[in-house]
């Protein structure tokens, strides 16, 4: 029985990137549809009419968006390799810190970004209490989900990025050597399997980026 | 059996009644903690310390913050009067709402009643821009959750008694009956349904304290 799976999304947005390492994850089989974003296809704006972003996904045509609630949907349908923990408590720590990085920590790293001259040490010192915050939560493990990439590793996969764009921003957010065990995890997402498979080429996001940003940096 | 609950709250914390509803629609025995959010308890800051605010559950003396993340964590620890729907899809749509809700739905009306002239404007606009789709979703339903009570209609609740103590203070219409039916006979069934109508917190306090804030923006936007 062929299930129609959809997923309307962008190479180059981090959201859409967790829910594609959650479907490679789940060996759950999906027509991609790439979309430009400045040229939103009807579809799109059909079945998001309200916040008229990617990722959206399609399950017997029925949409979802927003990435992290799209991974509940997978998770919840396809129950095999489970993302979320089984245990509720630590399903709430996952929901918890994944509200964090993108409530707290996303915010942020924008603010350093947009940042005029005189705000911009502040801005990185509140960036980098953060994510410090947030490495305290690996605590020794190897993942947030432990032995293997869970709910908070994939939704973690914007700091992933960061610390793979920010050259291309002149930027040192992620300096690992003020977040080595961070940094090590981004390493060990970054070399996982399913992952590997899912991220755009260095290369391209680097340029990517630094067009995207030219605007906000201005000449160097 | 005893199970220790507690629940970390203010009086006034729209986000805490969400528990506190969550809690008695399920018949959970909990202790409440109150707390002076100018004078936040050392157990407050042990329990949250990342944002060190209220609600905090506390489950056998282990703490959960973010009251969305609560209202799951009761749902699936405590499974009678389910909140969430149990298909996958619906479930998906009902965490949609909570988060419409949170991002843009309360944001819009805080603005309505925290700003003044084109700002003002502005946010009203798009209030009613957002309280639109909502009206769309209420087509057919009694409430949010159907014919029950349900984990939308908790995250959105405060709206039911927020909004017209909004509108007492600044004068404004904000859910015209005529222009939003659907969505003003919901905050009227919201708000009088058993359990939610024994919790609100007193108005008149919730207008002195309201008036307060508005008060203190108007002085420090005006003094700039």
């Amino acid at each position: 029985m062929a299930e129609e799976v959809k997923l309307f999304g962008s190479w180059a947005s981090p959201y859409t990137s967790r829910v594609k390492v959650v479907l490679k994850l789940k060996g759950i089989e999906y027509e991609n549809v790439e979309e430009d974003l400045s040229n939103k296809s009807p579809l799109l704006l059909k079945y998001n009419p309200i916040h008229k972003k990617v990722p959206v996904f399609l399950h017997h045509g029925k949409p979802i968006a927003e990435s992290l609630i799209i991974i509940e949907y997978i998770d919840e349908t396809w129950k095999h390799n489970p993302i979320l923990p089984i245990d509720p408590y630590d399903r709430a720590m996952a929901r918890f810190w994944a509200k964090f990085i993108d409530e707290k920590i996303q915010p942020a790293v924008w603010k350093t970004l947009l940042a005029g001259e005189n705000e911009r040490e502040a801005a990185i010192e509140e960036a980098h209490q953060l994510l410090k915050t947030l490495e305290r939560e690996l605590n020794g493990k190897k993942f947030f989900g432990g032995e293997s990439l869970g709910f908070l590793d994939v939704a973690g996969n914007v700091v992933v990025w960061l610390e793979v764009s920010q050259e291309a921003l002149g930027m040192n957010l992620l300096d690992k050597e003020k977040f080595p065990i961070l940094h090590e995890w981004c390493q060990r997402v970054l070399d996982d399997d399913a992952f590997k498979q899912v991220m755009p080429p260095k290369e391209k996001l680097l340029a990517f980026t630094r067009a995207r940003f030219e605007a906000f940096l201005g000449p160097k | 059996m005893g199970e220790e609950v507690k629940l970390f709250r203010t009086w006034s914390s729209p986000f805490a009644l969400r528990i506190v509803w969550a809690l008695k629609i399920k018949g959970i025995e909990y202790e409440t903690v109150f707390e002076d959010l100018s004078n936040k308890s050392p157990l407050l800051l042990q329990y949250n310390p990342v944002h060190k605010k209220v609600p905090i559950l506390v489950h056998n003396g282990r703490p959960i913050a973010e009251s969305l993340v609560i209202l799951e964590y009761i749902d699936e620890t405590w499974k009678q009067g389910p909140l969430l729907p149990k298909d996958p899809y619906e479930r998906a749509m009902a965490r949609f709402w909570a988060k419409f809700g949170d991002d843009k739905v309360l944001t819009s009306i805080w603005s309505v009643f925290i700003k003044q002239g084109k700002e003002q404007e502005e946010a009203l606009v798009a209030t009613m821009e957002n309280l639109k789709f909502l009206e769309e979703e209420m087509k057919g339903k009694k409430f949010f959750g159907g014919e029950r009570i349900g984990y939308v209609d908790l995250a959105l609740g405060c709206l039911a008694n927020l909004i017209s103590i909004f509108e007492e203070i600044v004068g404004l219409k904000i859910v015209d009956e005529e222009k939003l039916p659907l969505f003003y006979s919901w905050m009227q069934n919201f708000a009088e349904a058993p359990i939610i109508r024994d919790n609100w917190p007193p108005r008149d306090k919730m207008i002195v304290k309201f008036q307060a804030l508005l008060d203190a923006a108007i002085a420090s936007s005006s003094s700039s």
